[in-house]
């Protein structure tokens, strides 16, 4: 029953986190605030051109969903240290991987609900043409998502806890996610244009495999960077 | 946590200069029986001479980031603080390396392209390969406690070493879907030569960089042991 143990502990804790979140809701709001103030921002760097706008789109918004995203995956742990919460949480029996776990379910859910909103705005403001393979576009969204969260929240956990960690977290961060970004962009890109060169499912495969590795290599390494 | 400080001596240089300046002395033989024996380029004219500082230093940079993995693997499995040093040693030299191939790459590519920079698949991932360890060397230096230092950077360090060939292959594929990838053109025997005897002399110059960098890291840790100590009034 041990296993099935810790999955109550990862429900906890992805419940603890998206309780604080919901009940203040500041942060939520600020982020998306964020989010489509960048769009904005990018609408003034490409427009006003129809085409150009369209053309750029797919790169905007991930770069949009990258730059609110980051500011998510710091405040996950920073709530922890305000009160010295995350020594009381590293004292609870059971293993370090479900700490990761459950944040990890707590900032897709956020990073996701995120997303929906900033695309669908980023839709409107762009004058995006909705493919009739808006399934698959979802599935590149997705995995992208899943993609910055892994490693967002993995890195977060180091770099909220030091020096700089405004800066630190993206240092760390973007460098990591460009298979990701190129990966997302181009599939998104290819699929908004209606996939002629049959390119997009190329770029799913690297997105998943990209996702699986990092999710085993951050579950293994979680535990020598939260005991510290 | 573990103590490590007793084992944790500060090296003596000894040995050490000599080999270096050996080492730097070979460098500048090599470099200069490359560019005796290496007739101008068909194409590039004496514009190939950069290539034996260029690509050694690649090739060499990789060796740095692949000594990079393996200690920040024993520092994480043994825990010995000396090569949590030898990992950051490692990747400071490796940044130097990655930054010169970089620049020396654009120097090349000016004459030769028309262009500083072009957004091909080995320049790109080498630019990002860069920006990863400056984030490994920042992470350094924005953490004070040891201990929390080499994991935290041990773990940064194998992910990113992981991330190399998956970066390597979305840029390539990002290229070739788009656009040509530009090839180099396969070269006479006479500039592998060149080539590898400057790979050679340039792995010696980066044991000397790593070997002295490790002093001086090694040098200020155990500094700050004896300064744990004292406070704590253990040292006599």
């Amino acid at each position: 029953m041990a296993f099935h143990d810790d999955l109550r502990r990862v429900r906890a804790i992805a419940w603890k986190d998206l309780t604080t979140e919901r009940r203040s809701k500041a942060g939520f709001n600020s982020v998306v605030a964020l989010g489509v103030t960048i769009l904005v921002l990018f609408g003034f760097a490409l427009g006003p051109d129809a085409q150009a706008l369209r053309d750029a789109a797919a790169g905007a918004l991930w770069l949009a969903v990258l730059f609110a995203g980051v500011l998510a995956f710091n405040r996950s742990y920073q709530v922890e240290l305000e009160s010295g919460a995350l020594d009381q949480l590293l004292q609870y029996p059971g293993p370090r991987w479900v700490i990761y776990v459950g944040k990890l379910i707590a900032n897709s859910l956020f990073v996701g609900l995120m997303l929906v909103i900033v695309v669908a705005v980023g839709i409107a403001l762009f004058q995006v043409r909705i493919p009739s393979a808006w399934p698959a576009l979802i599935a590149v969204f997705a995995l992208g998502a899943v993609g910055l969260v892994v490693l967002g929240t993995f890195y977060a956990a180091m770099a909220s806890r030091s020096r700089a960690r405004e800066v630190l977290l993206p240092l760390l961060l973007f460098p990591m996610l460009v298979p990701v970004l190129l990966a997302a962009i181009s599939a998104s890109k290819a699929l908004l244009g209606g996939d002629l060169m049959h390119e997009a499912g190329a770029w799913v495969k690297l997105l998943a495999a990209y996702d699986l590795i990092f999710m085993v290599a951050t579950l293994w390494a979680f535990e020598y960077v939260i005991e510290v | 946590m573990t103590t490590v400080a007793p084992t944790l001596e500060a090296p003596r240089a000894g040995r050490w200069t000599a080999f270096g300046v050996v080492s730097i002395a070979l460098l500048v033989a090599t470099q200069a029986f490359a560019f005796v024996s290496s007739p101008p380029d068909e194409n590039m004219g004496q514009l190939e001479k950069i290539l034996y500082v260029h690509v050694p230093a690649a090739w060499v940079m990789f060796v740095c980031f692949a000594i990079v993995l393996v200690y920040s693997l024993l520092f994480l499995w043994k825990g010995r603080e000396e090569d949590d040093l030898v990992a950051a040693a490692a990747a400071e030299a490796g940044a130097v390396f990655n930054g010169l191939t970089l620049i020396l790459g654009m120097i090349w590519g000016k004459p030769a392209w028309g262009v500083w920079w072009v957004w091909d698949a080995r320049l790109t991932s080498t630019l990002v390969l860069f920006l990863v360890f400056v984030g490994y060397l920042a992470l350094r230096a924005f953490v004070e406690d040891p201990q929390r230092r080499g994991q935290w950077s041990a773990a940064v360090g194998i992910l990113g070493a992981l991330n190399v060939p998956i970066v390597w292959m979305s840029v390539t594929w990002w290229r070739t879907l788009h656009q040509m990838p530009s090839s180099m053109q396969s070269m006479a025997k006479i500039y592998w030569l060149g080539m590898f005897a400057n790979f050679g002399a340039m792995l010696l110059v980066m044991a000397y960089f790593i070997r002295r960098r490790y002093e001086a890291a090694a040098v200020a840790r155990a500094a700050e042991h004896a300064a744990q100590a004292a406070a704590l009034g253990g040292l006599d």
